[in-house]
């Protein structure tokens, strides 16, 4: 995000949009992935309460994967996995 | 005849009243003296039912004024008041408060700060707190006082900065001096409804107060907010303006008196200023051309205001009520000579630091500064640059 | 009404991901489980540390809440005039709205340098939940000890030396003693068991008063343990009776779980690289002692608790 310069600025020691963290892509830190077997998944959602980068994606009550831009590969996810649906895989550049 | 609506009132009991009839949505204070007297009869205000405000008593000046900085994010319009110490536990905070535009006035009964501790008037506490970002006001008298708070919450609220309104510790806040109030509807028309930009308190657009600006982005936050203070003078102008209607009191930054034509001058803060009016008076009926300038608005500094009345005096006495250890005399003549390095004229600049710890000053002591400016201009010869005054050496 | 995992998936994650707290940390678990369990617009003041920092990085900020951080010691006084300045306006009729006001703060921002502003606010009882994310520790300045800190933690001013050997003191019981200031509802809780967490949360909110709870938060920086290891080892803490999890609603006390086999502390000790000098033989009496140390207050705690059924 390119910086505004002073007289842009809005008055105080604001930032006005709510949640824009969003647009900064942690998922670059990340040295494991998780990467998850879809067969053996019970959508328990213990992944998703216990992520703390908001990075399991749920649709419809349903785990429906990673949000990679974002997931750090702390592995939390793997660990807390009642039936070891998800491996943590290397990142690898090609 | 309209017949004057007169109250025999202390200082503290003035602000207080003041307090009573702007009303504000929260007060959040300690007490500390010479300053309890204030909190004290606000409370009774609020047990009474005359107010709408929550007042919390806290349980430090710090926290005071943390939750005056939570509660006006949040988009209520918040009092306090605090002296000395009290004001030195703020010291981050005050900073925090003027970062972050916050309309928050407090009133600063001054007393010396520690050590050693002492309980009574100098101005050391809000000197010390100059360059915090507060705008600063400075009472002579309790008219003065209470008429400061009540236009301080238009300033503050219109300029978006907090306002600091000064008053000399017991002088000030414990004597009892005959003032003319102004009635409650019309404190309340003249304060009117406070109307933030943004709060807290509105959910549904939630934004972020206070996040890390690192080193890519504090500069631009801090010159953002020096540019604020260039709107704080019109605004200050235009603030007394209206007063003026409501109360018959025009208030000017500063106060001359008998300066136009004089060749010495005073410069005073608060109370003393009275005693060195008195002074001058005498002086005059000698046939001395002598005179006194009592700074209203000390921050925003008035620079070339204050420089436009001084420039055509010859010899110019500084007296601070503070000192500024290891600097260069007290707080006021660092600014004073600041203003005045580029005046054609160049007057001659001393300093006299006088009345530490509540030490008195009388008549005799301001006599002897006139004639102390007086053998200078005379003998165009300067002793000492910086003189303490009224001290048993 | 019990906790329904699924439900609360359907909620919106009111603090964004992009924040730049550690891989595995536990704060933002913690974070994300409370507001989860809120079902009103919160509020949220927050002292300076770790959370704070990692997620206000202008122009960034992880907050879909309003959201205020003034400074360090003072989030409690901080959400105390936020609180109070919503029931003025509230009585003057100019707001309407349920709103909850959380505080965050780092057991440096809580049990340290903030204890005075909790102290104050939870006496005055408004109407505030304050969340201790107890990760032991000054972490965000570099692990430097707090009285959170457990006994024999190496930190980096308890550091292990040839004459001492990690934190000599005790940990602080901060959730007893504001109990003790007048606050309404404390509680301590833990991200794994977050059922009861979020459970303790939804009745802070609903009480007429001030709350307090206190979270453990397992810091894989700080405390030398694997970044996918922070909920194991906060159950560990649980399951140890280490980190009970209990609550002490208008001065009555009870135990919210009793693990059906209570582990022994090396368990929990073991993972963590912050306590690995403990396990030199010089070092076993430390153990021993911090093992009974855990045991006396377990059982203190069931006796409490006790007195209140």
């Amino acid at each position: 995000m390119k910086l505004p310069g002073w007289k842009e600025m809005p008055e105080g020691i604001v930032i006005l949009e709510a949640g824009n963290s969003r647009e900064y892509e942690t998922g670059s830190w990340r040295t494991f992935r998780p990467v998850l077997n879809k067969e053996k998944c019970i959508n328990c959602l213990f992944c998703w309460i216990y992520c703390p980068d908001s990075s399991i994606l749920v649709e419809n009550e349903k785990m429906n994967g990673f949000d990679y831009s974002h997931c750090k590969g702390c592995g939390i996810c793997s660990k807390v996995c009642p039936v070891k649906a998800i491996d943590m895989v290397e990142e690898v550049t090609v | 005849m309209k017949t004057k609506n007169l109250l025999a009132l202390e200082g503290n009991q003035a602000i207080a009243l003041a307090m009573r009839q702007i009303n504000p949505d929260v007060v959040a204070a300690y007490p500390i003296t010479p300053q309890t007297e204030i909190v004290q009869v606000f409370s009774e205000y609020v047990a009474n039912g005359e107010v709408n405000t929550e007042f919390v008593t806290v349980e430090s000046e710090h926290s005071a004024l943390s939750a005056c900085v939570g509660a006006s994010a949040a988009g209520a319009r918040v009092m306090t008041a605090t002296s000395s110490q009290g004001l030195a536990l703020m010291w981050e905070v005050l900073y925090i408060a003027s970062g972050a535009r916050l309309p928050i006035v407090m009133t600063v009964v001054n007393r010396a700060l520690s050590s050693p501790i002492n309980i009574h008037c100098d101005h050391s506490d809000a000197m010390g707190a100059r360059d915090s970002g507060w705008i600063q006001f400075w009472s002579e008298t309790v008219q003065e006082a209470y008429d400061n708070l009540i236009q301080a919450i238009r300033i503050a609220e219109k300029v978006h900065l907090p306002v600091m309104v000064n008053m000399d510790g017991f002088i000030t806040s414990h004597a009892e001096e005959v003032i003319e109030p102004l009635s409650d509807e019309d404190v309340r028309s003249f304060v009117g409804e406070y109307k933030p930009t943004r709060m807290l308190l509105d959910v549904s657009n939630p934004y972020t107060i206070g996040p890390l600006a690192l080193q890519d982005s504090y500069f631009e936050f801090k010159r953002s907010q020096a540019e604020a203070y260039k709107q704080v003078i019109p605004v200050v102008r235009e603030v007394a303006e209206d007063f003026a209607k409501i109360s018959g009191r025009k208030y000017e930054l500063y106060e001359v008196y008998n300066l136009e034509d004089a060749e010495i001058g005073l410069v005073v803060l608060n109370s003393a200023a009275g005693t060195a009016k008195d002074v001058v008076d005498t002086l005059r009926t000698q046939g001395k051309k002598v005179g006194v300038i009592k700074p209203r608005l000390f921050r925003p500094l008035p620079v070339e205001e204050l420089k436009k009345e001084l420039s055509h005096l010859e010899v110019i006495g500084v007296m601070d009520r503070a000192d500024t250890y290891g600097g260069f005399g007290g707080p006021l003549f660092g600014d004073i000579r600041s203003i005045l390095y580029d005046s054609p004229n160049h007057p001659v600049i001393l300093d006299y630091i006088y009345g530490l710890g509540g030490r008195d000053v009388t008549l005799e002591h301001i006599h002897k500064v006139f004639e102390g400016l007086e053998s200078v201009k005379s003998s165009c010869k300067v002793e000492n640059l910086v003189n303490y005054i009224g001290i048993r050496e | 009404m019990p906790v329904n995992i699924k439900e609360l998936s359907r909620k919106e994650d009111r603090l964004s991901s992009g924040h730049r707290l550690c891989g595995g940390c536990g704060s933002s678990i913690i974070v994300r489980q409370v507001l989860l369990a809120i079902d009103k617009p919160v509020i949220v003041a927050n002292a300076t540390g770790c959370l704070e920092v990692a997620t206000t990085i202008y122009p960034y900020t992880a907050w879909k809440t309003p959201w205020i951080h003034s400074a360090f010691e003072n989030a409690a006084a901080t959400i105390s005039g936020v609180e109070a300045a919503y029931k003025s306006l509230k009585k003057q009729g100019k707001i309407t709205e349920d709103i909850a006001f959380v505080a965050f703060g780092g057991d440096g921002g809580t049990y340290d340098i903030g204890f005075q502003s909790l102290s104050g606010a939870m006496e005055r009882n408004h109407k505030i939940l304050y969340i201790c994310y107890d990760n032991e520790a000054y972490m965000n300045t570099g692990i430097q000890r707090s009285s959170a800190t457990p006994r024999g933690a190496w930190t980096t001013t308890t550091p292990v030396g040839k004459v001492l050997h990690g934190k000599i003191e005790k940990k602080k019981d901060i959730v007893a003693s504001i109990a003790e200031q007048g606050a309404t509802y404390v509680a301590q809780a833990s991200i794994s068991n977050f059922r009861d967490l979020i459970e303790k949360v939804r009745k802070a909110v609903s009480v007429d008063g001030a709350s307090f709870i206190d979270i453990l938060s397992p810091c894989p920086r700080g405390w030398r343990t694997d970044t996918s290891e922070t909920v194991n080892i906060a159950k560990l803490a649980v399951e140890t009776c280490y980190w009970p999890l209990y609550e002490i609603e208008n001065g009555k006390w009870k135990i919210n779980y009793v693990p059906r086999e209570k582990k022994p502390i090396t368990e929990y000790i073991k993972p963590q690289g912050r306590f690995t000098h403990l396990f030199r033989t010089e070092n076993a009496y430390i153990l021993e002692e911090i093992q009974q140390e855990v045991d006396a207050k377990w059982e203190l705690l069931q006796r409490k608790a006790q007195l209140f059924q």
